[in-house]
């Protein structure tokens, strides 16, 4: 129970640190509070026990996202420009929000209880996830092994993804005519 | 950041050891929380930190740019070439129990372990080649 | 069922849902580019969390074997979030490089700046 309510205190804080996102113009602030948020979402999946994503949120949102974030702010700008849309169009864009917001909550009152052992997700493949797995790869951490073995074509295509961001950063941003000269 | 001493010799004597970190996340990834995709960012993450209190000029020259390319390759090229291995080997694609045809057990945990070397290769290289271009680019300013 | 244990039970999801519609606003109301791409994290960040709040079992454990252990967290949406998160940072860095190039051709990472530009 207390780990529940340390959790709904963690996103508070994340929703609050979010807003206040929404109202900063200091690029420099933004991409700090992201850091914060990472941090902050990294502690809850500690908490609902996701150690393998709360790591990688971690190094990955604190770590490397901040750096690239400082990186693409000190080759653009520090400030963004004052607010020139107007009030239709942000009450517009509040309003089409609030649906779609509408929408999502009342499609989670049909959801399991968080942490129900009988909720649909934990009871069919994910039962011969836990019971198979440590013994037909001999690997005991269950998401290493599900994510080599057997989602291996799944992993394939991520670090094709990783693969491909990264050429297309490397093509954009290198400067190729003064290396050959 | 040259004017920072304490800085400097701090992170001169942290990254060797990030770097280890990295390592062991990525071989320990098996037993505990880690694996291929935490370790490759911890490893870019040393190898930023270095650019970013000595500068990009000392760090292409510990970390040349073609060895990054070759890097970011080499993973997806370990990664797929793993799943021919197996083909060759008379499995489907990416089957690793017959990398050991006595214990296929055996056979995915060796499989799997090279899988994640090529993943936490290909992850190390892309994150460390986009911040050195990032980084090149501000110093040809 | 009780309306404590409703509102305790839905709450995770609806916070994520708050953060989805948050993330939302910022990408459709901002207009600097960098902005937009701090929006879409906090987006991800709500379907992150949304996820993993799937995966939780109560008085279950981290899915990694240990005799002590009874009951264990689905693994499997723990393997969909982390190979996203890494592949939302790879994305991430190239829409970054984009953004640098478009103020290197514009002079500008404001939308309305942009279109005046274009309009000559």
């Amino acid at each position: 129970m207390t780990d529940e309510f340390s959790i709904f205190g963690l996103v508070l804080l994340l929703i609050v640190l979010a807003l206040a996102v929404v109202r900063l113009t200091s690029l420099l602030a933004v991409a700090i509070l992201a850091g914060a948020m990472s941090f902050i979402l990294a502690a809850v999946y500690t908490l609902l026990d996701a150690v393998d994503v709360a790591f990688t949120e971690a190094v990955v949102g604190a770590g490397i996202s901040l750096a690239l974030m400082l990186a693409a702010i000190s080759l653009t700008t520090r400030e963004e420009a004052p607010w020139r849309r107007r009030p239709a169009e942000r009450i517009l864009a509040l309003l089409v929000s609030l649906v779609s917001g509408a929408g999502l909550l009342y499609a989670t009152l049909d959801m399991p209880l968080l942490g129900d052992p009988t909720a649909p997700a934990t009871l069919h493949v994910a039962a011969r996830y836990i019971a198979e797995s440590p013994a037909s790869t001999g690997v005991p951490n269950m998401v290493t092994a599900i994510l080599a073995s057997y989602r291996g074509f799944d992993t394939l295509g991520e670090v094709a993804v990783i693969f491909t961001a990264g050429v297309g950063v490397i093509a954009l941003l290198r400067h190729w005519r003064e290396d050959r000269a | 950041m040259n004017e920072f001493i304490l800085v400097r010799v701090v992170v001169k004597i942290m990254v060797p050891f990030i770097l280890l970190f990295a390592l062991y996340v990525q071989m320990h990834g098996d037993y505990g929380p880690g694996g291929g995709f935490q370790a490759g960012v911890v490893f870019a993450t040393g190898i930023i930190v270095y650019t970013i209190v000595f500068g990009i000029r000392r760090a292409v020259e510990a970390v040349p740019m073609s060895a990054v390319m070759g890097m970011v390759c080499c993973g997806l090229i370990l990664y797929a070439g793993t799943g021919f291995a197996t083909m060759a080997l008379g499995g489907e694609y990416l089957n690793y129990s017959v990398l050991d045809s006595a214990d296929p057990a055996h056979g995915q945990h060796v499989g799997i372990i090279i899988i994640e070397l090529g993943v936490g290769i290909t992850v190390a290289g892309v994150l460390t080649a986009v911040f050195l271009v990032f980084a090149e680019r501000r110093a040809r300013r | 069922m009780n309306a404590v244990e409703f509102v305790m039970g839905h709450a995770l999801q609806w916070g994520s849902v708050a953060l989805l519609m948050i993330g939302l606003y910022i990408v459709m109301t901002r207009g600097n580019l960098i902005k937009k791409v701090a929006g879409l994290n906090i987006f991800q960040g709500g379907v992150f969390l949304f996820y993993i709040s799937i995966a939780n079992v109560r008085d279950g454990t981290a899915p990694i074997v240990h005799e002590d252990a009874v009951l264990y967290s689905n693994p499997l949406p723990h393997v969909l979030i982390l190979t996203a998160i890494v592949v939302a940072v790879a994305t991430t860095s190239l829409a970054l490089a984009l953004i640098v190039r478009i103020r290197e051709s514009y002079g500008s990472i404001e939308e309305d700046e942009m279109a005046e530009a274009d309009m000559g």
